[in-house]
């Protein structure tokens, strides 16, 4: 081992060291369990003391990049601020430490909470219900395409089996409708990276289920054209389903229920701030117009006459369930206190903020980096890295030796329509200084590209790792410690 | 209103209005068509300062009964356990919570490395050769397991132990609509799997037989003996487990199963009304190329130091679009972190300390509680933490009464299990008393004679 490797906490374990500490029995002990069914060895957990596995953590923590340690325009991720009194609030005793299966009567706060909620993500997204279930973005896409296919399967149209999804689109929408049945038609994006609404035509059918639009696209440009693709699928009798991963360019702006989205997705990791956790937990609540209602997932969280709140089982033609118990509680307690922290104005100037920022960065970027579409932006734009691939520099190379700046590279390679893309999203959370500082790293970057290509191809030169061999890792996959004898 | 949230001062707004060369911010909307313009206020309240929003939420939080204000006998799949100090001190570390999935190995080798280890940690407790970096919790877990079992096999009937947890059976009922596969319940016996009706169950067409250990009923399946029934027609063994329970029994791994599944929500992750959780999957080495999820690979730089990836990416989403194993694209990475660093903390002989605690003071609230004038034990069966009593009156009643003492009462398995009314699922880990489960028994005595 080298001096830059940090050990695993396996190999810290010494015999005889511990970092708990447990009551003794007061109850007698008695042997229960007949010897067959114990375990011969015990599992070879790390025995290590308290200093040593908080070290341990702690250095691992120094080995990562959060949003707090700088900026992180990831496209589509939606890296803003995570709010610390949401940490707080989310661990208060009346919501962490309450069972699922606890009398309503002692769980009225948290039947509020979600049920407020509830009625907040349906007024800004123009729905009539939203159910809070779904654990992730990925889930609520198959939880809306699960009620999109409920509702063709009620009304006799057994045959509509075909979910289009533009060329542009997240990997998890083709995903997510296989999962949910569906076979996946590829619609291409036109000159202006927008949906082809003449080849929509032509795919529109008696076999359409549903059209999957994120809006803004994933390209970052808002599809102008929405309400004729609307009318269009409508008449077709297919329904439109609205992938909010880029939801924090419309809050108060444009609602997907007005642009006549008939079932919708958000990510309250992305728009509404709570943490990604390095990958989750998430929560992916999804709205649907009334046609849809009677299809949501059970239990759903209502409120009777007398103003008691309940969870109501009763939904006969739900789809059923599509999580343990009712969503991710306590990742909806922080979206919650971030909606009554910014209000109805400040979720507009959240979207409007996002927006500004993310065309300024363009603009400012657009003389150094190939700009395929040149109309103003919403959150996120895309670059390409095409002029710096004649020099021998790749978009991989661009991303490796942004880290040497210490920031988060944008998403690359993504939408896959666009030759060595970069994804850019700043948030509106980051201020103008720090947009100009990586701008400013961008555009030596471009110069370094010119000048002294070998500075980005080598990169990164300041980090505590360098670049990996991820082949060699999925040929001769080593997926867990062993040890050795 | 000043929203702490919002940098751009409007000195910074004009000078980047400029540099983009428009007039306004309304401008950058313009190609919104007016037809889809929002243009009322949206009926939200309005905002909150800091201080006034702490209040709020205490006030909501106060009107829910707590396990600080409450002595809990509800599990039924969650559970309240000691959670190490050091568990939060971790996981509220924001360079790891405030990052995403680890697409950038090189400023990501924390959470790579922690991901790696918690894999190893799931492993050796299942007996396992392959885990992912987690699922959304343990139910989603073993819809992703059947999944997995009808992929691999490409065969359609899943054969499911009516003792697995009600609501895992019926999210894979969900699941099974849009995947095409028949779901085959096999009946109960005593608490457990009745082996005779899985054997007629299980056949040729079988994909998975899928049975949870301990069940939900508390109970311990016979697993050996479910191995044999299961691999008969080559269909894949799938057990969920408490991982808990792992830390004293024998794993499913040594009795031959294919995947494992389960939610390691004991392991210092707060009850928080149902989640988030953290789901497991494990497998053997023959089937890791069908795992759902990310995971964490071992592999080198350019210097030769060691440094971990996310790895068999082929599998994923992004890669494989409409083909991929799974439509999952992100995993719990904070809870995987919270459960290592539990496991980290109990350690090798604490996991079993920890566990042989449940298994004695559940052994003694069995015990002192069937010796009650109606009550009694409802099986026969071996169990972990959790158990069946039969009671004179129905639960709900007597519930009521518990909580007016002070005490959330045992689950309901009417609700579930129509042949179970008056049956009440009782959980009793390390954090109860002696003493509190004496009061439970004096109650229920007052209530019942």
């Amino acid at each position: 081992m080298n001096n830059k490797e940090k050990e695993l906490i396996f190999e810290m374990s010494k015999p005889g060291r511990t970092a708990y500490s447990l009551p003794e029995s007061d109850v007698p002990e008695t042997d229960v369990l007949p010897e067959e069914y114990l375990r011969e060895k015990p599992a070879e957990l790390p025995e290590v003391s308290e200093l040593d596995l908080m070290r341990h953590y702690t250095e691992l923590s120094r080995r990562n990049h959060g949003v707090d340690n700088g900026f992180y325009p990831l496209g589509s991720c939606t890296m803003k601020y995570n709010p610390k009194v949401h940490e707080d609030v989310a661990r208060l005793p009346g919501f962490a430490k309450i069972h699922p299966y606890q009398p309503e009567e002692t769980v009225q706060g948290a039947l509020e909470l979600l049920y407020e909620l509830q009625q907040y993500l349906a007024e800004i997204t123009g729905m009539d219900q939203v159910t809070l279930q779904s654990a992730a973005g990925a889930q609520g896409e198959w939880t809306g395409l699960m009620m999109i296919r409920a509702y063709h399967e009620a009304k006799g149209q057994t045959g509509r089996d075909k979910v289009i999804v533009p060329d542009s689109a997240h990997g998890t929408n083709p995903a997510s409708a296989t999962v949910a049945g569906f076979k996946t038609i590829t619609i291409p994006s036109n000159e202006k990276g927008l949906v082809d609404v003449e080849a929509l035509k032509q795919m529109l059918g008696d076999d359409t289920a549903a059209l999957m639009l994120t809006n803004p696209n994933t390209l970052g440009l808002f599809e102008e054209e929405i309400r004729v693709i609307a009318d269009l699928v409508h008449e077709a009798g297919g329904l439109l389903y609205y992938d909010g991963a880029n939801a924090n360019a419309i809050l108060g702006i444009a609602r997907p229920g007005d642009m006549g989205f008939d079932v919708v997705h958000l990510n309250l990791h992305k728009t509404f701030t709570t943490p990604h956790g390095g990958g989750g937990p998430g929560a992916g609540p999804v709205g649907v117009k009334k046609e849809l209602v009677p299809f949501l997932p059970a239990p759903m969280v209502a409120k009777d006459a007398s103003g008691r709140y309940y969870l109501d089982h009763d939904i006969p033609n739900s789809i059923g369930r599509v999580k343990g118990f009712y969503g991710n509680f306590g990742i909806l307690v922080r979206a919650y206190a971030y909606i009554r922290t910014m209000g109805p104005e400040g979720l507009r100037l959240v979207s409007e903020n996002a927006v500004l920022n993310a065309n300024y960065m363009m603009r400012r970027l657009e003389p150094y980096y190939e700009l395929p579409y040149k109309q103003h932006c919403k959150h996120e734009f895309v670059l390409s890295g095409k002029r710096q691939k004649q020099q021998g520099v790749r978009t991989l190379d661009i991303a490796k030796r942004l880290l040497d700046f210490g920031f988060h590279p944008p998403t690359i390679y993504f939408p896959l329509i666009v030759d060595e893309c970069l994804m850019i999203e700043p948030t509106e959370t980051e201020s103008k200084e720090t947009l100009d500082s990586f701008i400013d790293a961008m555009i030596q970057i471009a110069k370094e590209a010119e000048e002294n290509p070998e500075i980005v191809q080598d990169a990164p030169h300041h980090t505590v790792i360098k670049r990996l061999d991820e082949v060699t890792a999925a040929r001769k996959p080593i997926l867990r410690w062993e040890k050795s004898e | 209103m000043k929203f702490r949230y919002l940098p751009a001062t409007e000195q910074d707004k004009q000078e980047m209005l400029r540099t983009i060369g428009v007039e306004s911010v309304e401008e950058l909307f313009a190609e919104i068509p007016e037809s889809v313009r929002y243009r009322g206020k949206l009926k939200l309240p309005e905002p909150m300062s800091e201080m006034t929003l702490v209040k709020h939420m205490s006030r909501l939080a106060e009107k829910n009964a707590s396990f600080d204000h409450y002595v809990s006998f509800l599990g039924a799949g969650v559970y309240e356990h000691y959670i190490p100090s050091v568990v939060n001190h971790v996981i509220s570390r924001s360079e790891f919570y405030t990052a995403y999935t680890p697409y950038q190995p090189e400023i990501s080798q924390g959470e790579l490395q922690a991901i790696f280890e918690f894999q190893t940690m799931i492993c050796e407790l299942t007996g396992m050769d392959v885990a992912n970096s987690s699922m959304y919790d343990g139910p989603t877990a073993l819809a992703e397991a059947a999944a997995m079992a009808a992929g691999v096999t490409r065969k359609q009937k899943i054969v499911i132990s009516r003792a697995v947890h009600p609501e895992a059976r019926q999210i894979l009922k969900t699941s099974a609509k849009g995947q095409g596969y028949q779901i085959v319940e096999v009946p109960l016996a005593d608490g457990v799997t009745d082996l005779n009706q899985l054997k007629e169950l299980a056949d040729e067409e079988t994909a998975a037989v899928i049975v949870q250990s301990p069940n939900f009923l508390g109970n311990l399946e016979n697993l050996a003996e479910i191995e044999k029934i299961a691999h008969a027609h080559k269909g894949l063994l799938v057990v969920s487990s408490n991982p808990l329970s792992l830390g004293l029994l024998k794993p499913p791994g040594e009795y031959g199963a294919d995947i494992v599944v389960g939610d390691a929500q004991p392991f210092g992750i707060p009850a928080s009304y149902g989640g988030p959780h953290c789901g497991y999957l494990a497998t053997k080495k023959a089937l890791m190329r069908r795992v759902p999820g990310r995971i964490v690979g071992q592999t080198v730089d350019e210097n030769g130091t060691r440094g971990f990836v996310l790895t068999l990416q082929a599998r994923e989403q992004h890669i494989r679009r409409d083909k991929a194993t799974s439509n999952i694209c992100s995993n719990q990475a904070l809870l995987a972190l919270a459960a290592s660093v539990y496991m980290s903390a109990l350690g090798k002989q604490g996991i079993q300390d920890v566990a042989r605690l449940n298994l004695q003071k559940a052994h003694y609230a069995s015990k002192r509680l069937s010796e009650i004038n109606g009550i009694e034990l409802a099986f026969s069966g071996h169990f972990f933490n959790e158990f069946v009593i039969r009671l004179r009156r129905p639960v709900g009643e007597i519930n009521q009464e518990l909580l007016k003492k002070g005490i959330i009462g045992g689950f309901d398995l009417g609700r579930f299990y129509p042949e179970l009314d008056n049956h009440m699922l009782v959980a009793v880990t390390e954090v109860r008393t002696k003493e509190e489960i004496d009061q439970l028994a004096e109650s229920l005595e007052g209530l019942l004679s």
